[in-house]
């Protein structure tokens, strides 16, 4: 598991070598450094910077706009050539790598823009999920009083299923990024909150927290000092959990019919157009899915990657 | 035992008025009239009207949440104006498919995952154990309706096996129904088969560390028996806990399989109702949805006394 990268190899130790200081000191390794020699980070974390990167270098990677459509382009199987009319209403001729669509619009190019949304999506969910959890698990964690009522509410949120909560507030709130964003969240928090309130009433007992308590340091101080950069380890692996389970279900709100609106491309908007032909044409819903399911394994394997290395004690919870 | 029934009965109650407090509070906050949306677009001003009043809008929150509670203890779930008829007849048209499908998914994951978790904590380690757990991430990964293409491209298309979709009830007949269920239950169960393994190989795994192991195999048992009856049957709470949790994938997991496989079921009726903005229907299936996974939760709680006898209420 554990091969040494070698631009790193011995650097550490020829440092300290030369210091006098910690000559006898055993150096062990933070659980960061542990984390960046792990297998699964570096595959998860190396898959995600491809990702990002066709996200932001979307337009210069052979693709047209991916609302441009062609009625002499439709159903195109992957790799044929075509035409494609620009806004200009001059038709460019374009190969269609991963075919058309019943519009007649660019597939590759569309799968690669969806890239956009999904990646703003995941982010996003998990650091609204993780912001709102934290506040309210400190609060939790903290306020006596506030306790029980709070984890009663986060009790009745988790007996919902977290979909089901999703497409309820995408149908209330007509869907944006903005509202697929909160809704992917708000079922996530309890989760969230109930780890930082565990780990809040652990920490809490320790003894420098104590010490901190009787020299009269003010509570925000505690939380924002002492307790919160402990969580941080704990509450990565768990963004990352939240952040795979966002970019799923915005696919899922969007296949449904459910989630953004169908001009903006999104993996599940094109898996969504596609399915009615699937059975003629089925790359429509294959490229996207391909692309969705790795996207989600990736962030999968470099959150396993992180729990094994960052927070070993939930590793072996499960 | 009695008295520990009753307090875990109790606790429930807490829980599925929070649920309905939450549905309630759903309608109230969605910008418009809750009367109007209630109503749906077709409606004139007269049924607005009417439900406006049957609603109590007009007064405090908490009237018209008493109201709303009086009306689902009695099993009034409401009128949905998409299907014209009572929520609660609705669910329960459309509750054979569903059961069918989760009964079936579940019965299918356990048989599967139990002994796959089982044989990867008996070669912890080995070439087995990776791959059950490189097929876990997996599972964890592939969306339900991607890994449900990708089973119908080649078992109904390519193959010609099973249908493609549809559903037949089992008065049809028993084969009929199965075949259109076999696809949509096993795409259904991959995720749960992920998640009950992962946790069986954990459970198992941290007894086979344990004394009465290392005794049942000095007293020469063959290693099946110490497998099932001293390992496995100790492993048996974590288990039936995950069971039960993973019980809200799968309703997650039912929403979008019905959907692929065009079985009439809740799921697919949560969807439609979505589509319609029919919110009493919506209301009515979270709070069905949710009922179910907090009893189901409560039985599994229970359950705790069968399969471990130390385990006294």
């Amino acid at each position: 598991m554990a091969i040494p990268n070698p631009g790193d190899a011995g650097r550490g130790k020829i440092d300290e070598s030369l210091s006098t200081e910690s000559a006898d000191v055993v150096r062990h390794e933070s659980a960061w450094e542990r984390a960046r020699r792990s297998w699964s980070v570096r595959i998860g974390g190396t898959v995600l910077l491809i990702l990002l990167f066709i996200a932001i270098a979307a337009p210069w990677l052979g693709t047209v706009d991916p609302t441009l459509f062609d009625a002499g382009s439709r159903d195109l199987t992957p790799g044929k050539e075509g035409e494609i009319t620009t806004l200009d209403g001059e038709a460019i001729k374009h190969k269609f790598i991963m075919g058309s669509d019943s519009f007649g619009r660019d597939i590759y190019s569309r799968v690669l823009y969806g890239t956009r949304v999904s990646l703003i999506v995941g982010a996003f969910s998990a650091a609204v999920a993780l912001l709102f959890g934290i506040v309210l698990g400190l609060m939790s964690g903290y306020v006596r009083w506030l306790d029980g009522p709070l984890m009663r509410v986060m009790d009745g949120i988790m007996a919902i299923p977290a979909i089901l909560i999703a497409i309820a507030l995408v149908a209330m709130f007509r869907a944006s990024v903005l509202s697929v964003i909160i809704a992917i969240a708000i079922p996530e928090i309890p989760r969230v909150t109930r780890l930082v309130r565990s780990l809040v009433l652990t920490i809490r007992e320790e003894p420098y927290v104590e010490a901190a308590i009787s020299l009269g340091t003010p509570a925000w101080k505690i939380m924002g000092f002492h307790i919160l950069p402990n969580t941080v380890a704990p509450l990565l692996v768990q963004g990352t959990y939240i952040c795979a389970f966002g970019i799923l279900v915005e696919a899922i709100l969007s296949f449904l019919g459910v989630g953004l609106p169908p001009d903006i491309p999104t993996w599940g908007n094109i898996m969504s157009e596609g399915r009615s032909q699937f059975v003629s044409f089925p790359h429509n819903v294959f490229f996207p899915g391909l692309f969705l399911a790795a996207t989600v394994l990736a962030v999968n394997i470099l959150g396993d990657g992180l729990r094994d290395t960052l927070d070993p004690k939930m590793a072996r919870r499960t | 035992m009695y008295k520990f029934l009753a307090r875990r009965l109790l606790a429930t109650i807490p829980v599925l008025a929070i649920v309905a407090v939450l549905v309630f509070l759903m309608l109230r906050l969605t910008p418009g009239d809750p009367a109007a949306i209630l109503a749906g677009d077709a409606a004139n001003t007269e049924q607005i009207a009417k439900i406006r009043e049957g609603l109590g809008l007009d007064r405090p929150l908490i009237v018209q949440f008493g109201i709303w509670a009086k009306d689902i203890l009695s099993g009034d779930l409401g009128e949905s104006f998409y299907f014209k008829m009572k929520v609660t007849s609705l669910i329960g048209q459309r509750l054979e498919a569903t059961v069918s499908l989760a009964t079936l998914t579940i019965i299918f994951a356990v048989f599967t995952a139990v002994p796959l978790g089982v044989l990867a904590a008996w070669r912890f380690g080995g070439w087995f154990d990776r791959m059950l757990m490189g097929f876990s991430v997996m599972g964890f990964s592939i969306p339900v309706f991607v890994l449900a293409y990708i089973l119908i491209w080649i078992v109904s298309l390519k193959l010609g096996w099973l249908p493609v979709q549809g559903y037949k009830p089992i008065s049809e007949g028993f084969w009929p129904f199965l075949r259109h269920l076999i696809l949509p239950a096993i795409t259904l169960s991959v995720i749960y088969i992920a998640l009950i393994a992962r946790v069986t190989r954990a459970s198992v795994l941290e007894a086979l560390g344990e004394d009465y192991i290392r005794t049942a195999r000095a007293k020469g048992l063959p290693e099946s028996r110490v497998l099932i009856r001293h390992a496995l049957a100790n492993a048996a709470v974590p288990i039936v806990t995950v069971i039960g949790i993973g019980i809200a994938l799968l309703i997650g997991g039912v929403v979008v399989t019905e959907s692929v496989y065009a079985i009439p079921g809740l799921g697919r009726l949560t969807v439609d109702a979505v589509l319609a903005r029919d919110f009493p229907t919506i209301q009515g299936v979270i709070l069905f949805f949710s009922a179910v996974y907090v009893v189901v939760n409560l039985l599994v709680d229970l359950s705790y006394v069968f399969f471990d006898p130390r385990i006294r209420y």
